[in-house]
């Protein structure tokens, strides 16, 4: 047992500082660190320099540009990449839908969308959750009647991230109404710009608009892009859903926020001294530090184990992970706020160029509210922590 | 980076097991307790019979020469049977000064005793006045031509009415939190002089009160100098606190194991009771709290052997404070979540929560290392 890593790894990671922070550019970066909205050409600039360097889909098979990295490397990987402020490669590509392309649709399929995926040239949105489907997700509506080479789909999907950037959706239909509700869902790739979508904005509590609600009215999709087999759209999307799941602690994201909060209440003064000597403050930060430093080493000991478990096999006690994890984010926000103080009060409209006011306050005060109310959402998406309760309960517990 | 035992680690896990699963169950445990002293010498026998007594000290003084990794699995291996034997005073405690002792030939004459099972030991650093405070110390010892005389009053000794020899922390010179001026001493507690008072503590172990009214010591007695004795106390505190960390995992893992157990076979309302979602989001979250206390244990073990000593404490701390935190919240659930039966003293699971309220009050509890690990700045460099 020990905590040292070999040269071999402490050299990738050093890499992986290297290019995270001298690659990715600054100003994107800065975003990030601001809390401030990124637009689609930042989202496809990070992305695409990263895919460039071989560095945008590392966990995907080697033939489709797949590292083989171990995972620590993977875990170095994602821990500098947070910590660097950068933008993940947009992740309704990489982490969902094409490791479903790589593991189940036909060649014609991989051949075409793969590379495309890879390098953002599609950019793809997820069409999962439903007004009546989301954390009971199978109970989905969304129709798909198979007419003359055509499905045609009917329906409603929700919640859709970015679907204003988006190219393509893949969505979860029903093509069998008459089977258990597992069992009639099939998994669709579908182009955004088919005659009969529209999608319809929806603004999140902080005023922004990453959200959308997404109509299908007679939209005529080939069956050629239906992935895999009919009917058999449920194990794809547990498979998704499966995915990626240390990534989700997003440890470094609240390493970097630690560290802003430590630097800004280091400017922000209470009286006559920072706020940051204030004992009541720092003992609530070393609190979340404790905590976030446990969970770090809680994802180590699952990134360490995950040698010893099949491919594929996610261990379920990942959820630990998202549950501590978004607890940890959210815990990061809210003293954020607390370094504002009141500056928090002012609230401004954000555009695609930047804020439509002078600031009013300290700069850095702006997104404090802002990301606070936004990161409310972590707990919810990804499988909203109760339902992490349940996997977990009847996973390890046994109950 | 590893997370796995080596072959022989997992030899001693099995061993240090078997041994307690034969030997250390709930009702044995009961009957130790009734001897003498609050444990069993037939049970310390057995430990030094096993190696165990011998584990971290060198292999010239008779022991094994093993390090943190193997008394984090003895301690939590405890910790499930919640054992009542000195293994923390003498062991880890003594074991800690005595490989560092000044003298050599103080070192040849007790460690072989101390693994054969022939001698126990206490600490002797509190007083009415320091809380966890380790500096804080009014116990004088004045130097006496070749010798010292120790003068004062220690309280709260872990098995300090077993012990043959006492570890006691003296102020040489300076005021009275002077971290500077501060010696360590090994004094028989047999000697003229020294007067204990003995007595149970809420977790079914024993302490003691302990007056040093003008005790005469040899130069050999003194074990740190009043230059290096800060720093040996820190880090006799700080090797004590990883192993309290383990042996806490132990308690709480017992706690988490016996609630899910219990969810699982009491009916209420026609069915287990674990079949109800608030009640599983209850044993999820104690579930939690376990692998976050264990995975700072683990970082505490690992971290022990640090020579930078504000690296070193830093891990200790945050430790500490996730354990204290923890077995609080797993405690409080498990007695919660089993109902009227947890309230019971026939019943295990209230021994493990008092074992782990008072593990959290040893060497400081989680809000005293919060406020410690602030005060150094946190864990993550701005």
């Amino acid at each position: 047992m020990d905590l040292t890593f070999t040269p071999e790894e402490l050299a990738f990671r050093e890499k992986a500082r290297q290019f995270f922070r001298t690659e990715i550019p600054q100003a994107i970066r800065d975003k990030v660190a601001e809390g401030r909205h990124l637009s689609r050409e930042d989202i496809v600039t990070a992305h695409r320099i990263m895919n460039a360097h071989g560095w945008a889909v590392p966990h995907w098979p080697r033939e489709w540009g797949g590292q083989d990295w171990s995972p620590v490397q993977i875990y170095f990987y994602q821990d500098e990449m947070q910590q660097a402020c950068v933008p993940p490669p947009l992740p309704f590509n990489v982490n969902m839908v094409g490791p479903v392309i790589a593991a189940f649709g036909n060649e014609a399929q991989k051949n075409y969308f793969l590379p495309k995926i890879a390098n953002i040239d599609i950019w793809f949105c997820q069409g999962f959750s439903e007004p009546g489907a989301g954390s009971d997700l199978a109970s989905l509506r969304t129709s798909a009647k198979r007419v003359n080479g055509y499905y045609v789909v009917n329906g409603q999907k929700t919640w859709t991230t970015l679907a204003q950037y988006a190219d393509w959706i893949f969505c979860l239909v029903r093509t069998d109404p008459s089977a258990k509700k597992q069992e009639g869902i099939s998994f669709l790739l579908i182009d955004m710009k088919t005659p009969g979508i529209t999608v319809r904005p929806i603004q999140t509590i902080d005023g922004g608009r990453e959200i959308n609600e997404v109509f299908f009215d007679e939209v005529k999709v080939p069956v050629e892009n239906l992935v895999g087999e009919e009917n058999k759209g449920w194990d794809y999307a547990k498979f998704l859903l499966s995915n990626e799941r240390t990534g989700i602690a997003r440890v470094g994201i609240s390493k970097e926020r630690i560290r802003r909060i430590k630097q800004l209440a280091a400017v922000e003064r209470v009286g006559d001294s920072p706020l940051i000597e204030d004992r009541r403050f720092r003992e609530k930060l070393a609190a979340v530090e404790i905590e976030l430093k446990a969970l770090e080493m809680t994802q180590l000991r699952i990134v360490a184990a995950e040698r010893n478990r099949p491919k594929g096999k996610p261990d379920p006690a990942s959820s630990i992970l998202k549950i501590k994890g978004s607890e940890i984010q959210q815990a990061t926000t809210e003293l954020l706020m607390d370094v504002v103080g009141p500056y928090v009060l002012p609230y401004r409209e954000e555009r695609e160029d930047g804020w439509n006011e002078p600031p009013i306050g300290p700069d850095y005060a702006a997104a404090a509210a802002p990301t606070y109310f936004n990161w409310r959402k972590i707990s919810i998406y990804g499988g909203s922590n109760e339902i992490q309760r349940n996997i977990l309960a009847k996973a390890i517990l046994g109950l | 980076m590893d997370f796995e035992f080596t072959e022989e680690q997992r030899l001693l896990k099995e061993t240090v097991d078997r041994f307690t699963a034969a030997e250390y169950d709930f009702e044995q445990r009961n009957q130790y307790a009734k001897e003498r002293g609050g444990w069993s010498p037939a049970v310390w026998r057995r430990f030094a019979e096993l190696g165990l007594l011998g584990l971290p000290f060198s292999e010239s003084h008779g022991g094994f020469g093993r390090g943190p990794v193997e008394l984090m699995i003895v301690m939590e291996a405890f910790g499930r049977a919640l054992v009542l034997e000195p293994y923390f005073s003498t062991i880890v405690l003594g074991g800690s000064a005595l490989r560092r002792a000044l003298s050599p030939d103080l070192q040849a004459a007790l460690i072989p005793q101390v693994v054969a099972g022939e001698m126990i030991l206490g600490f002797a650093w509190m007083e009415r006045q320091s809380r966890y405070n380790h500096a804080d110390v009014k116990t004088t010892a004045k130097k006496d031509g070749a010798g010292w005389r120790l003068s004062g009053e220690k309280t709260l000794v872990l098995h300090g009415d077993s012990a043959d020899k006492l570890i006691v922390t003296a102020r040489v010179s300076g005021a009275q939190r002077d971290r500077k001026g501060i010696g360590v001493f090994l004094v028989d507690a047999k000697a003229e002089g020294v007067e204990r008072r003995g007595y149970p503590t809420q977790d079914g172990l024993r302490a003691a009160e302990i007056a040093f009214n003008n005790v005469r010591l040899e130069d050999i007695d003194l074990i740190a100098a009043p230059e290096q004795g800060d720093a040996f106390v820190e880090r006799m505190i700080d090797e004590a606190m990883a192993a309290l960390c383990a042996e806490a995992v132990g308690v709480m893992s017992v706690m988490q194991e016996t609630t899910v157990e219990y969810l699982k076979t009491r009916q209420q309302f026609g069915r287990p009771i674990g079949q109800f979602q608030a009640l599983q989001h209850r044993a999820v979250d104690m579930l939690i709290a376990l692998e976050q206390a264990r995975s700072m244990a683990m970082f505490a073990t690992m971290m022990v052997e640090e020579e930078n000593a504000t690296e070193r404490r830093r891990a200790m701390c945050a430790a500490k404070a996730q354990i204290g935190r923890s077995g609080r919240k797993i405690g409080e659930e498990a007695i919660q979540l089993h109902g009227g039966i947890g309230m019971t003293m026939e019943y295990k699971v209230g021994h493990y929560f008092k074992r782990m309220t008072m593990l959290d009050r040893q060497f400081g509890d989680a809000e005293f290392h919060i406020a410690a690990l602030a005060d150094m700045g946190g864990l993550i460099s701005a």
